[in-house]
């Protein structure tokens, strides 16, 4: 039985690890330029200047806070919990990438990096580094798998109107972990002057503590938002996880508040029981693949299996190392939801509430669906809405049998 | 002392640098795959070192990538992969020339670290080298590798300075492997100059041997870094090799097997070249 640690808010350890997750499993090249970073970014984080540079770029850029808007017309089409969206699909670029981005950017800055690089599954998060790199003056290359190329091809087109080389990956299944492996393989060759910018609450020490700290803007205003709105915290907290950035920034500011429950929502594609899915803490075990040890889709040998999600940005076989520790002390429930339930709480949202959101985003909603009519009336829920599905538009219409024409 | 030692000391009597080669296990199949690894001490290898394929080989260039998705479509395993080295020891009753596995933890990891160390003995291999396991990490596995008496290779690269070269030799065993350039496997060498400075920065810090690989493509090249290093690693280039004795349609022509062998003496005859003092 996991015992319960004091806060839940201490992790990672001086060596990255949350309990068995975690940790620097990458290539030595690497190594001692991940140990820079960590120092840099200790460093930065106890410099009052570089917080207020970040703080100034959220507000006056990025466009935060981002609203805590009540959804009247679906809590009441639900019937049960107040059903609060973080509207952090209005950031600048459409999602929450943005919040972690400008905080690496800065880094690569801070740090005198010359170039950056990125992984992108659905594309919000190289459109976020790209936005930022074309700001500061950055050259960036962002990659991308050839499928999700295909199906994500505005943001395609976006990332290179804003001046970034997109390299798509065509070596295994050309989705996201390609994206990774490529990044990885590239920056390797390119450590001395290049950044990896990595989009997710995942990869070696310090990442995954480094994105989840920007992230973290998002459940700090959300407590203040809802105290304001409400006189309380939130009752429950309900997120998408692929990689798990969006949730664990909602999350973890709440972690210590045993009265708030905490739900993330996996991708379960075509149902759990088909295999086809991006469920790694449903349906997975912990392994080591791209600098941490976590919960993984693999075989019996440890070879990874392919992820399948209608979402590009939650088709991966992995997921942040905090998120594997909090599923294994019980302080977060994980479940999932399918393609066809987060098709439908896509087409619910936009007639509801006239909010297009992101495919990665409609799988919260799809669990809030499902949950919000078994709460109270009392319940505060908070979904984040973590995207706009503007970028999902041509492949929905796809699925729905539509033809859009020019 | 182990057969890595053993091996390196007696290269060291006979004044010259050893010829470290690298093939995928079950590249292109496991027939194939056997009858290399079976001919590779007679062809000039010293030292073998035997790929583990893994789906998501993040420190190798296009062509170690693609002989591991051959290998993975043949049906390789890590239970085929030990067996491959049994049959090594028992039919060609070879007890001296080193095997050393290569590839990534997370094969490691899941059959479980002490018992994938005493399966890797009981089958004959030698060695580790896990690319993603850093000093950093190795605690996990080290104690598991010292019990069942298998050296563990580690990395080294020119970003390693020499403040970070003890927690590397900390953890190396049988001989310390050094990464002559940024980069893939197979991609870009580095030159005589840097391995040069680099092997001997390296050895003020052990009395390991050093054995020097990525880049690494020609008699010449393989002759370069034995002149510095105490043995040279040559893997994309053999598995390039391997690649070119398939037809269009992926199956091996017969000239395959005496392509791979050719190429490989003619590294051992670059390295073999180089007179030590």
């Amino acid at each position: 039985m996991a015992i319960s640690p004091n806060s839940f808010r201490t992790g990672p350890d001086e060596r990255g690890h949350f309990g068995i997750f975690g940790g620097r499993y990458v290539a030595e090249t690497l190594m001692p330029l991940i140990l820079e970073l960590e120092k840099a970014y200790n460093a930065a984080k106890a410099d009052p200047a570089f917080q207020s540079e970040l703080d100034y770029l959220l507000e006056h850029y990025a466009g935060r806070p981002s609203p805590l808007y009540y959804a009247k017309r679906l809590t009441e089409k639900l019937g049960g919990a107040k059903i609060y969206l973080k509207r952090d699909e209005l950031n600048h670029t459409g999602s929450h990438k943005i919040n972690n981005v400008l905080g690496q950017v800065l880094m690569a800055k801070r740090m005198g990096k010359t170039r950056v690089i990125a992984e992108t599954g659905a594309g919000q998060h190289g459109v976020a580094t790209a936005t930022a790199c074309a700001l500061f003056d950055i050259p960036c290359v962002v990659f991308m798998g050839s499928v999700d190329v295909e199906r994500q091809s505005p943001n395609v087109f976006r990332m290179k109107m804003l001046g970034a080389e997109v390299r798509p990956v065509t070596a295994g299944s050309s989705t996201l972990k390609d994206a990774m492996n490529e990044a990885l393989r590239d920056w390797v060759a390119t450590c001395e002057n290049t950044f990896y910018c990595i989009g997710t609450v995942a990869g070696p020490h310090p990442y995954p503590a480094m994105v989840r700290d920007f992230q973290c803007v998002i459940g700090n205003e959300t407590r203040q938002q809802m105290m304001k709105a409400e006189g309380r915290l939130p009752d429950t907290l309900v997120a998408c996880i692929g990689g798990g950035s969006n949730a664990m920034g909602l999350f973890h500011p709440f972690l210590d508040d045993p009265g708030v429950r905490i739900v993330g929502v996996e991708a379960a594609g075509h149902g759990i029981e088909t295999g086809q899915h991006a469920a790694s803490l449903t349906g997975g075990r912990p392994g080591v693949l791209h600098g941490n040890r976590t919960y993984l889709l693999q075989d019996k040998e440890g070879q990874i299996i392919e992820a399948h999600s209608i979402s590009a940005g939650l088709d991966y076989p992995g997921i942040g190392p905090e998120h594997s520790w909090l599923k294994e002390n019980g302080r977060v429930e994980y479940v999932s939801a399918t393609d066809n339930e987060a098709l439908e709480a896509f087409q619910l949202l936009c007639k509801l509430e006239g909010i297009i959101p992101a495919l990665e985003s409609s799988h919260a909603l799809a669990h809030v669906m499902q949950l919000a009519p078994k709460l109270p009336k009392n319940n505060l829920l908070v979904m984040n809405l973590s995207g706009r599905g503007d970028k999902d538009v041509p492949q929905v219409a796809a699925r729905m049998g539509m033809k859009i024409e020019s | 002392m182990s057969r890595i030692a053993k091996r390196f000391a007696q290269l060291k009597a006979d004044k010259r640098a050893g010829l470290v080669t690298y093939v995928t296990a079950g590249d292109p199949d496991a027939d194939i795959s056997y009858q290399i690894l079976k001919g590779l001490p007679a062809a000039g290898a010293d030292l073998i070192e035997l790929g583990m394929p893994f789906t998501d080989p993040m420190a190798d260039g296009p062509s170690i990538q693609l002989a591991g998705q051959r290998a993975l479509k043949a049906g390789i395993s890590v239970d085929k992969t030990f067996d491959m080295v049994k049959r090594f020891r028992k039919e060609t009753g070879d007890n001296e020339t080193p095997i050393l596995l290569m590839g990534y933890y997370n094969l490691v990891y899941q059959r479980g670290a002490e018992k994938f160390c005493k399966d890797a003995a009981a089958a004959g291999v030698d060695g580790f080298i896990l690319v993603d396991l850093p000093p950093e990490e190795a605690d996990e596995l080290k104690p598991y590798a010292v019990a069942a008496g298998i050296d563990t290779v580690l990395l080294t690269a020119p970003t390693t300075d020499d403040k970070r070269l003890p927690a590397v030799l900390k953890y190396s065993s049988g001989f310390v492997y050094f990464v002559s350039v940024l980069g893939i496997t197979g991609t870009s060498s580095a030159t005589e100059e840097a391995v040069r400075t680099h092997v001997e920065r390296i050895k003020r810090h052990t009395m390991l041997p050093v054995g020097v690989g990525f880049g690494i493509r020609t008699p010449d090249q393989a002759a370069a870094v034995a002149r510095h290093a105490d043995a040279a690693v040559v893997g994309s280039a053999i598995v390039e090799r391997v690649k070119a004795g398939l037809d269009d349609k992926g199956k091996p022509k017969p000239d395959l097997v005496p392509g791979v062998f050719a190429y490989i003496r003619a590294l051992a005859d670059g390295v073999r070249g180089v007179r030590k003092a």
